[in-house]
């Protein structure tokens, strides 16, 4: 578990209401307002995509949304910066190949 | 390797020496005393605006090492979680006839607790000994810079500078 | 399109200062950050800040951000978070897109642009894998995020930024197994480096990162020795097994908004590289165009803030909202809590290279604004 409960300088957090979101069809907890790649990496995820040429798994690289190694696919939507996003109940995500691809309904 | 603060991250007692807050071997000695491993000419002088006894002198240009007056010390210990750097503690030889006392800046969880036995570390972080905890404070007034009181053997009075953190 | 004032984009510590400044004389301000919350690094600072009583020492990062936030708050500074600022066109039209979904011009008198500033990359075979990042990454992940990236770090750079967050890293529960720096003497302030010493961490100079290894993550690195000439010394390699490297190889300005409004530069590498220039008001080479913080170069928060002051004031004065006798009074002030913080043995080189910025500012920067 990587959550820091218990910060010597930062007091308790009030953490959002538990949420379920799904990564690659799996179910995994958040809490709402948490930033994607925040829960992820809470949950022992640590890829976010692979690239388009050479298949290299890519994680966070500056975690303030200017580098775009985080992106995944949300809802549908590809190359959405996860660590800059926050999670919603029921969101969907998925690991990103490459550029991505739109679903149907975005098109 | 030459070592300094500038090649291992820590500075050498020769180093330290030179410092106007750093006491002379007498006055270590001689009962409980502040220490301030404060070197390096940075502008910084929350030690003195901390001082009730206007024992601590940075003066006009905040970039002077600061100056300990042992005479008007009266170790309450305000400077030691006052220092942005925890540059600041207080250590006693004389506190009883086998244990010296040291009193250091702590922010790490979990708080080691009075009857503890603890590890007493040197400047590298390196295991002096074994300690007990008689002390913990902290007060909302030190903005949670706690700090820790440990008894530990006279014979390693110099080294001992701080505890090993409790990996959670 | 919106017509203000004064716009200030970026609300960090400098464009927090400035706006309030600016407001506090009277001046309708509008404040732009491309983020969902403002307060730029100063939220991840919780180490408490060196200085003076005047400049908030012994109070810890995030607080100094909230006295700021409060300060805004109570003059009302009308603020766009969540708005990216595209381009400035004829020195006073802001493209702003807001929401990743609409655009908005903002004509503004004057501009401040407070953007920060951006960490630096240093590459080697692995350095793309999961699990490498900037230490601001990993600062952001445990201060603000509060999710540790990683159990075993290694951090390369020990500048304040790398101790600093190894540092915090202990304190949030990590393990950092050693701190590299390439030169042959250690870059942050003896007392950050001491407590991170004295909590068992090993500093290793004249070292650098050879290269990462790992599949689908980091999980060693072999580290090199260094010689005068920082070459790799063949036969110094050693491994470590790893899970996080942190990057902390100094900050490059964001200077982008600066050239595309066609302000003329400088370039000081001390301070960071490309940079605008700027006289002792933070006026830039264009009319009615200020800069304020790590854009100006880089330094710190402490720094920023006086920076943020020093443009708002200014461009209040400029606006009519301050008379230019009290202007050069309270300019002179934070020119003097500046010189202050630029001085002593890390503060000298800083002072010198802003001096000589300041300098070239005011030969170049010639015409009447009053």
């Amino acid at each position: 578990m990587n959550r820091i409960l218990n910060h010597p300088i930062l007091e308790e957090k009030e953490q959002g209401k538990e949420v379920q979101i799904f990564v690659d069809d799996r179910p995994i907890i958040a809490y709402e307002g948490e930033m994607i790649a925040a829960a992820l990496i809470a949950n022992g995820i640590f890829i976010n995509r692979y690239t388009t040429h050479n298949h290299k798994p890519r994680g966070i690289y500056c975690a303030i949304g200017r580098c775009t190694d985080c992106i995944m696919t949300v809802d549908g939507v590809p190359n959405v910066r996860t660590c800059v996003t926050k999670v919603k109940e029921g969101m969907e995500i998925t690991t990103q190949q490459g550029m991505g691809v739109w679903s149907e309904e975005e098109q | 390797m030459e070592y300094s603060l500038k090649t291992t991250g820590a500075p050498t007692l020769e180093e330290l020496h030179k410092s106007p807050a750093f006491p002379t071997h007498e006055q270590f000695l001689k009962g409980p005393v502040v220490v301030i491993e404060c070197i390096e000419e940075i502008p910084c002088n929350p030690c003195e605006a901390s001082c009730p006894k206007g024992a601590i002198t940075v003066g006009k240009s905040i970039t002077n090492l600061p100056k300990i007056d042992f005479e008007k010390c009266i170790v309450c210990g305000m400077c030691v979680s006052a220092c942005p750097g925890l540059a600041i503690y207080i250590k006693d030889y004389t506190y009883n006839d086998t244990k010296a006392s040291l009193s250091f800046p702590y922010e790490y969880y979990p708080l080691p607790n009075p009857g503890d036995i603890v590890e007493a570390v040197d400047r590298y972080g390196k295991y002096v000994c074994d300690a007990k905890v008689i002390k913990v404070r902290n007060p909302k007034s030190n903005d949670h810079t706690s700090v820790v009181t440990i008894e530990y053997p006279k014979d390693h009075f110099e080294e001992a500078i701080n505890i090993k953190r409790k990996i959670r | 399109m919106v017509e203000i004032e004064l716009a200030i984009v970026g609300a960090g510590p400098a464009g927090l200062s400035a706006a309030i400044e600016a407001r506090r004389a009277g001046a309708n301000v509008l404040l732009i950050d491309e983020n969902a919350r403002p307060g730029g690094q100063l939220f991840k600072q919780i180490h408490k800040f060196f200085g003076s009583k005047a400049h908030k020492a012994g109070i810890r990062g995030f607080n100094i951000g909230n006295e700021l936030l409060q300060e805004s708050e109570l003059l009302g500074i009308n603020t766009w978070l969540n708005g990216e600022v595209c381009g400035i066109e004829d020195g006073h039209n802001l493209w702003v897109v807001r929401d990743r979904s609409y655009s908005e011009i903002v004509k503004a008198k004057k501009i401040i642009i407070a953007t920060g500033a951006t960490e630096n990359a240093v590459t080697f075979p692995g350095w793309d894998l999961p699990g490498v990042m900037g230490a601001g990454a990993a600062q952001t992940m445990i201060n603000v995020n509060r999710v540790l990236p990683g159990k075993k770090i290694i951090m390369l750079g020990s500048g304040n930024v790398g101790v600093i967050v190894a540092y915090q890293l202990l304190q949030a529960g990590g393990e950092v197994v050693a701190i590299l720096e390439a030169a042959p003497k250690l870059g942050g302030y003896g007392v950050h480096t001491a407590k991170v010493s004295r909590a068992g961490v090993p500093f290793y100079v004249s070292h650098t990162i050879k290269q990462a290894f790992g599949t689908e993550h980091v999980e060693a690195v072999e580290i090199v020795e260094l010689d005068s000439a920082f070459r790799q010394i063949a036969g110094t390699e050693q491994i470590l097994e790893v899970d996080t490297v942190c990057l902390a190889t100094g900050l490059t300005p964001l200077t982008e908004l600066a050239w595309l409004a066609g302000c003329k530069f400088d370039f000081i590498p001390s301070l960071g590289g490309h940079l605008p220039i700027h006289d002792d008001k933070m006026h830039s080479t264009q009319p009615d165009i200020f800069i304020a913080g790590d854009i100006s170069g880089i330094e710190e928060a402490s720094t920023a803030m006086e920076e943020g002051r020093l443009a708002g004031i200014n461009a209040a004065a400029e606006l009519g909202y301050i008379s230019e006798e009290e202007a050069e009074v309270r300019s002179q002030e934070t020119r003097d809590s500046l010189n202050t913080l630029r001085s002593g043995y890390f503060g000298q080189k800083r002072r010198e290279s802003k001096d000589s910025m300041v300098q070239k500012g005011k030969e170049v920067i010639s015409w009447n604004i009053h």
